[in-house]
């Protein structure tokens, strides 16, 4: 059935892409403007491209006391791979261990995993922030991700992965003479790559939009994240460089953004079957 | 479900199991179970030990009018961005699920936004609506419209919803999109040739065959609207004008951190504790394992 366009679907899905771009395009543009012009309100959404310089100033040094935006773009650089990285590593090796062993306590080792899922930092803030302090971790490096790494739904992902694996596989590497730990690297790590790949997204993005955590655990302005320092920026009372302002905030949103689209293919799959 | 075959070994899973579960007790149990303690004991008058008091610090609690306030505007917060996100998703998904041009296009330019931190939609947000630098903000100013979400408290909350729901669409939009794409063709097909028109047909058919989806969603969002919006909101208003936009875990975090109040923050930390196992069970209770396993 042939028929014309349709145009009632263009229409609405245009306007949803707008709704999405518009915002990032106004920042876009706004960071090319003169600060002035943008303290009257006269932002024009056409960019001004001989502009471009304020990238490398707020790059090289910031703004308004800030660290240079590119020390900040490292500390959340390095989160997030801290964070994708030990999560999937940690949990890969728990979900291996329930799964292709059987010990004492192995379903209660299971459920201690599985039941903090139920207890998200936002709902133990005081305790974890004195349970850092014991552990002298305020204003590390190390207390940004160490302690986000813990994973239930990482763990539950990769056991139901390892669970599909079939016996054949397992008896035939057996036969052949393969250990548990070389039956992981050669076997399991990769058939579950396509896997591997969709988590990293996902974590990826989880480790670069922290907030909370990093205003809970580090304070020394060395450490702030480029969320925790766009945020800061906005909050000046007497802000007045905002190309700056709106230099930054389109570099903060560059990394996680460029990560989903590279990776679209892997990452709706491994969300969509994984669920979250 | 378990395998048939498996390796021999006692020391190498412990050892496999032991990074995940020292961080689970060390950051998620032993703060878990101080946050229970703290919650049934108060500090003494001269600061020197703790003394049990059982539930007082939860009867201060919902005696006090500022939470129970806090607690009602969380849910109205929660359901205007569960429905707002969904609603924009669900509507997108439908089109985005047509044979047209240029759909893998489109499917990409909804999908990106799902890379943005919830404070940075914050950031954006300001942009394009504060009163003074933001280009609309503005706008409204000029023609008459008293705009200013620092002085007036629904404005504010019409501006950490949408900015909440907003962040939150593209998600939704992925399981929708899948979730129409996992409907078999004849059924939809087959209502088609029985002669039921657009509208009709998505009310009988399509909608109810998605609710498992939905419901889905509908606890993703609940959750993510109660607990992951603490960036968008402390960004945008810190909770106010006055405490207009405090929603529960904004509450904890003033109380706690900015006010030094432990014994009222940690009995907030154990009902916002129980209000997520409760979440949880209804979950269960209603997905089964699926969500899970």
């Amino acid at each position: 059935m042939k028929n014309r366009p349709d145009y009632l679907a263009h229409a609405v899905l245009i306007l949803g892409v707008v709704l999405f771009a518009l915002p990032v395009w106004l920042v876009f543009a706004g960071s090319t403007q003169d600060s002035d012009a943008i303290m009257r309100g006269d932002l024009s959404l056409i960019p001004n491209l001989a502009n471009l310089s304020v990238y490398k100033r707020v790059l090289l040094d910031g703004t308004m006391g800030t660290e240079p935006v590119w020390h900040m773009l490292m500390i959340s650089l390095g989160m997030a791979l801290a964070i994708a990285c030990g999560k999937i590593f940690i949990s890969i090796l728990s979900a291996y261990a329930v799964v292709f062993f059987r010990f004492p306590f192995r379903q209660v080792a299971f459920w201690l995993i599985f039941v903090t899922l139920m207890l998200p930092v936002e709902v133990r803030i005081i305790p974890t922030y004195a349970v850092m302090a014991d552990f002298g971790l305020i204003n590390t490096f190390t207390g940004l991700w160490v302690p986000l790494i813990a994973s239930a739904t990482a763990t539950l992902l990769f056991r139901q992965i390892f669970t599909a694996i079939p016996d054949e596989l397992v008896e035939a590497a057996r036969i052949d003479g393969a250990g548990p730990l070389r039956f992981l690297w050669d076997i399991v790590l990769p058939v579950s790559r396509t896997n591997i790949a969709a988590l990293f997204v996902i974590l990826f993005v989880y480790g670069w939009n922290q907030y909370l955590w990093p205003l809970l655990v580090a304070t020394n302005q060395g450490l702030d994240t480029i969320v925790i320092g766009i945020v800061k920026m906005i909050g000046e009372d007497t802000q007045t460089d905002w190309a700056a302002v709106m230099a930054t905030a389109v570099l903060a949103l560059l990394p996680p953004v460029l990560v989903v689209v590279l990776m679209q293919r892997w990452f709706v799959a491994g969300l969509t079957e994984g669920e979250k | 479900m378990d395998r048939r075959t498996i390796f021999n070994g006692r020391l190498l899973p412990v050892a496999l199991l032991l990074p995940q579960l020292l961080l689970t007790i060390f950051f998620f149990y032993w703060p878990a179970g101080q946050a229970v303690w703290s919650s049934l004991t108060t500090q003494d008058a001269f600061g020197q030990g703790w003394v049990f008091v059982g539930m007082d610090n939860f009867v201060d609690l919902f005696t006090d009018p500022l939470y129970v306030a806090s607690i009602i505007r969380t849910v109205f917060f929660c359901l205007a961005v569960s429905v707002l996100a969904m609603g924009v998703a669900l509507a997108l998904a439908v089109f985005a699920d047509r044979s047209i041009a240029g759909r893998g296009v489109y499917r990409t330019l909804l999908i990106w936004p799902y890379a943005i931190a919830p404070a940075m939609s914050a950031v954006l947000f300001l942009f394009v609506l504060n009163p003074r630098v933001g280009l609309l903000g503005r706008w409204l100013n000029d023609h008459g419209i008293a705009w200013d979400y620092a002085l007036n408290g629904n404005q504010a909350m019409l501006m950490v919803v949408s900015a909440s729901a907003w962040k939150q669409v593209s998600y939704n939009f992925i399981f929708f999109l899948a979730g129409l794409q996992s409907i078999p063709r004849a059924v939809t097909e087959a209502a088609r040739m029985d002669g039921a028109k657009g509208w009709h047909r998505f009310r009988t058919i399509t909608f109810p065959l998605l609710s498992p989806t939905t419901f889905f969603l509908l606890v993703v969002n609940v959750v993510y609207a109660a607990f992951d919006t603490f960036g968008t909101i402390y960004a945008l208003t810190q909770g106010g004008p006055g405490q207009d936009t405090q929603t529960l875990v904004l509450k904890v975090f003033l109380d706690g951190v900015i006010n030094q109040d432990i014994g009222s923050s940690s009995a907030q930390s154990v009902v916002l504790m129980v209000g997520v196992i409760a979440i949880t069970a209804v979950q269960f209770r209603f997905m089964g394992r699926k969500t899970v396993s």
